[in-house]
Order: C-alpha cells, then structure tokens, then sequence
C-alpha cells in the first residue's frame, strides 16, 4: 500500500470542472496582498513551500471544506503562530475585535 | 556550473517512494519510466523549504517525458499522448 498524501490528487475522479470566471472577493485579494507581502525577500516570513506544506498539513476534512484562500490564510495563519511573529493571545483578541465591529455595524444597519 | 546526472535523452525512472512530508512529485507518477527532455537548472530544495530552511545544497531540476498510455491504466487517447512533469534528480533513477 502506498501512501498518497490527501492534496495530491492529480489522476483521481474530481467531477465537473467549473469553467466559468468569477472576481475575486475583497478579502480574498487581502489575503493574497498578505501572503506576498509575508515572503517578499526583505521580509521572508513566508516561503511558498511552507505555505503549500502547510495546506497539506490542514487534513482531508479541512482540506475539502476550505476554498483555495480560505485555505491560503489557515497555512499562513499557522505558519505565524510557529514562527512566534503573532501569539494565539493576539490573534484572539483580534478576532474578537473584528467580530464585535461586524456586529454594531450590523446592528446599526450601515 | 553544478554537477547534473542526467541528460536530454535519458531514459529514467521516477522512484517509487513514499514518504511523508512535502514532496512535488506527484504521486501518480511515482515509479513510471520516463525520458528526460531537458535540464532546468538548479533550485533550492523545496522539500527543505517547506519546512523553514534554506534548501541547500540546490537539487538539479528536469522536464521529464511520459507516455499517457504508461501511465493510466486504462488510457483511451491516441498511443502517441504524452505528458511532461518538472522532477528533482534525487526522485530519478537511472533506467536501462
């Protein structure tokens, strides 16, 4: 028995493939701004190979439940916890941050 | 100038291993016999790289040439298909 690690799919039955273009939501290209500026050669934080390792490493269920910059933030955010440049402190107190200014600008209706 | 193994021509085949870790040869294609087109110069480790370090010393990079039919069990195209994968030396074997 060989062992395929659960990413490496090339040659499996993969359905229908989606041919239509669509634009990128805001976030999304934030995402991407984020992981460049991450592995710029002044900074080097990130290396793609990480963040592609750190894709593989998300597991089968995360995997397939994650779309593509979904799973381009996990490995980043991950990579940024290893790395010791965010504590997980930080990184919840954020969330909660972002969370509480979604709900009033909600609540507020703007 | 690095040193390279291979050369345009070569018959090869790609080593049926399976380790864990970060690895850009695809599974598929693990143990298939191939020709190598040509060498692409020399790069940084990327199985090194994914894990934080530098990827020294650089590993030979080529293109390396399968015939679809070699592939895929049971392969419905024309004889003449082929496919064309870029392989680390180290995944190469030598192929008589």
């Amino acid at each position: 028995m060989t062992i395929r690690r659960h990413h490496d799919m090339g040659g499996l039955d993969a359905g229908a493939v989606e041919q239509t273009e669509h634009d990128y939501a805001i976030w999304e290209k934030r995402v991407d701004a984020i992981v460049k500026v991450l592995s710029t050669p002044e900074r080097k934080i990130l290396s793609t190979d990480e963040l592609r390792r750190g894709i593989e490493e998300l597991g089968p269920g995360v995997y397939d439940n994650l779309n593509y910059y979904e799973r381009w933030i996990s490995s980043a955010t991950n990579l940024l916890l290893e790395k010791g440049v965010i504590t997980v402190d930080e990184l919840g107190a954020k969330m909660a941050d972002v969370e509480a200014r979604w709900q009033k600008d909600r609540d507020t209706g703007s | 100038m690095s040193e390279t193994k291979y050369q345009a021509g070569d018959a090869v085949k790609v080593r049926a291993a399976f380790p864990p870790g970060h690895v850009r040869t695809p599974h598929f294609i693990r143990g298939c016999d191939g020709v190598v087109t040509q060498y692409v110069g020399s790069h940084p480790n990327p199985e090194e790289l994914a894990y934080g370090r530098d990827g020294m010393p650089k590993k030979p990079l080529y293109r390396v040439k399968f015939n679809q039919a070699d592939v895929w069990p049971n392969y419905e195209g024309p004889a003449k298909d082929t496919m064309v994968i870029d392989i680390y030396e180290h995944w190469l074997e030598k192929n008589q």
